[in-house]
């Protein structure tokens, strides 16, 4: 089912937590919520969900699922499956029971009877792989365990769209990694719309067809995790969705000047500001005409598929994070101390609010 | 050596002093609390069994059991369901004069029954101020059971809130969001999600409440008239017991409300110990 938000704001008492959004999600697609916490994220999923009302002023908003008009429709006729932080499970109550929930609370006319009950809830056990906890309470299982009692319960009365709010937050790294891929898996396999809140850049990116970019209430972009990567609309979504290095100088005829720092950029002459991904940046034991940056190493972390490197030098106020392949670090036998050069692969640059530049530099190696 | 071995046979608690406060707390309850009770058995040891049936069945006495656990009752139950509404109220919503409501709730504790007991005979009796009314609806309050079991509502209420509230707030708001989510209405969301959560401490406040009323003696005597057979409760024959100087007749039904009350608390922690044990994973 799609999901279409038209006009949707909302105020608490005087703070405006949502700027007038609105947002067309296709029927199937999977959606991650992206921002840092007080961007309206949660809000807006759960005025989705109903769990909370869009403001009415000043231009009432419009929420529509498919063709059904469901702005004013109570959070439980909206047929909306909704998962939290927190699992929200009902403690005293069997797995089987908690899944069983919904479909046992329907008015008696739609319920299924007991053996569809029972097969049912066996077969959704069975997808969350907990069909041997039936019998256990909530307490008695794991977080992640926990988190897919949950998600079988929200499914169980097979909502038209799915909602999670930072659904793997509270679970720890591996399990957080495990469960990702599996609700990647499941959505593929079902197909049911779904909308995710995070605030992890690695799990939107990981997980969603499209991201919605939010700061302050506001969309700052809407678009493929690959889009949204390589070409960020503003310095927010830059900033946001990675680890940023800075550069700030002055460019006179084409270089620009940061204490006994220099580099070669195609920009106007004026004060600037330079930011770059840590894969942007390249060491090398000499300098070039075109780029003069001496680093020093202060920090190693050779943990995963490429070495992070610190660097430090009077001329950066900030100390730099550049990402080394092991090959490089080892050609260069890379330790702490180590002074080098920095030579720029690629930069960003964001004058206006929206205004994007970018430039690539020949890579001199 | 063997100093180094006492000090790790004496260290096998990481946390430190529990013989000094676990002595000072059996010191505490024997003197407090068990002596007393003693002091009451030791007054009915010159009594034969028959003797002592003889006293606590005694026709008068009887009566006074029935009024006093028949209010108590009504009282437990009112408090039952207008303490849960107010710890609701007090947990679930903001509203101006919220800390003001919070901190009332205690006032029944911290009230000298015996003023409490005054207040409501004059706002109840026949020429009071709510009694008028109530007289000319031809509903007496005062001297009847129904002041009784008012009276006994008033000292009573805090027990419920006050067990109920901090389980109210243990609770997430989303358990209620995930059951309305999930297509429950208000009253099944209630009956199936919200309620078992608070039946232990529900029936925990009730009964304390129960078992506060059954011994209250100040708050009563004013508003309930005393009528022999009618409207007098038991504590008020252990009291007119002792003003014949007869301690062991008021002993042998002091004792009679001791052991109700205290098969009636073990009842409720047993009972409770079991759901709690269920709620944490044990075997139901």
């Amino acid at each position: 089912m799609s999901i279409r938000l038209q006009n949707i704001a909302k105020h608490f008492g005087a703070t405006q937590a949502l700027e007038p959004i609105n947002l067309d999600i296709q029927e199937g697609e999977l959606v991650g919520l992206l921002g840092p916490s007080g961007s309206g994220k949660t809000t807006l999923l759960r005025i989705i969900a109903g769990l909370e009302n869009a403001d009415r002023t000043p231009t009432p908003g419009k929420i529509l699922f498919g063709e059904r008009d469901v702005t004013h429709v109570h959070v439980r006729d909206r047929r909306i499956g909704f998962v939290f932080q927190h699992y929200a499970l009902f403690r005293h109550m069997s797995v089987y029971d908690n899944v069983a929930f919904g479909l046992t609370v329907m008015p008696r006319a739609q319920r299924p009877s007991a053996q569809d009950i029972r097969a049912r809830v066996y077969r959704l056990l069975e997808m969350v792989k907990l069909e041997a906890f039936a019998n256990r309470y909530p307490a008695q299982l794991s977080g992640g365990q926990q988190q897919r009692v949950s998600l079988a319960r929200a499914l169980a009365v097979e909502p038209d769209v799915l909602l999670l709010d930072e659904p793997f937050g509270a679970l720890d790294a591996k399990v957080r990694q495990e469960l990702r891929r599996w609700l990647r898996h499941l959505h593929e396999e079902f197909n049911f719309t779904s909308v995710f809140v995070t605030h992890d850049q690695e799990e939107a990116l990981e997980l969603s067809d499209r991201v919605v970019v939010m700061s302050n209430g506001r969309i700052e972009q809407i678009d493929t995790p690959e889009t949204l990567y390589r070409a960020p609309k503003n310095r927010f979504v830059f900033e946001f969705l990675g680890d940023v290095n800075y550069l700030e100088g002055k460019v006179q005829n084409g270089t620009l000047t940061c204490g006994d720092a220099h580099v070669a950029v195609d920009l106007p002459d004026g004060d600037e500001e330079l930011l770059l991904r840590p894969h942007e940046i390249r060491l090398a034991e000499q300098p070039s005409a075109d780029s003069h940056l001496p680093v020093t190493i202060t920090a190693i972390s050779p943990v995963g598929a490429e070495v992070r490197v610190e660097l430090e030098a009077d001329w950066l106020a900030k100390p730099w994070l550049a990402t080394v392949r092991h090959a490089d670090f080892n050609r260069l036998a890379m330790k702490r101390g180590q002074r080098l050069y920095a030579h720029l692969r690629h930069w960003h640059r964001f004058k206006d609010a929206d205004a994007v530049q970018d430039a690539s530099l020949a890579d001199v190696s | 050596m063997s100093h180094f071995v006492l000090r790790q046979s004496g260290s096998a608690r990481v946390l430190p002093g529990f013989g000094l406060s676990m002595g000072i707390s059996v010191l505490f309850i024997s003197l407090v609390l068990l002596l007393p009770i003693t002091g009451l058995f030791g007054q009915l040891a010159g009594l034969s069994f028959a003797e002592y049936w003889t006293i606590i069945t005694e026709g008068r006495v009887v009566a006074s059991y029935m009024v006093t656990i028949g209010a108590a009752a009504v009282a437990a139950l009112i408090n039952a369901v207008f303490g849960l509404l107010l710890a609701w109220v007090l947990v679930r919503y903001t509203f101006p004069g919220k800390r003001l409501l919070d901190a009332l709730m205690d006032l029944p504790f911290a009230l000298p029954t015996a003023v409490a007991g005054i207040t409501l005979a004059t706002l109840y009796s026949s020429n009071g101020w709510m009694g008028s009314w109530l007289e000319a609806l031809d509903l007496p309050v005062a001297q009847t059971w129904v002041g009784i079991a008012l009276a006994m509502a008033f000292t009573s209420i805090p027990f419920v809130v006050r067990t109920v509230q901090p389980v109210l707030e243990d609770m997430p708001v989303e358990v209620d969001e995930a059951a309305m989510s999930l297509g429950a209405t208000d009253g099944v969301a209630f009956r199936r999600v919200i309620m078992p959560h608070l039946w232990p401490a529900l029936v925990t406040g009730t009964g304390l409440a129960f078992v506060r009323s059954l011994g209250e003696f100040g708050a009563i005597i004013f508003i309930a008239g005393n009528m022999p057979y009618e409207t007098e409760i038991t504590a008020l024959m252990i009291f007119i017991k002792l003003q014949e100087y007869d301690y062991v007749g008021a002993s042998a039904i002091a004792s009679v409300v001791l052991f109700v009350s205290l098969a009636l608390l073990l009842a409720i922690n047993i009972w409770q110990g079991r759901f709690v044990r269920r709620l944490h994973g044990g075997k139901a």
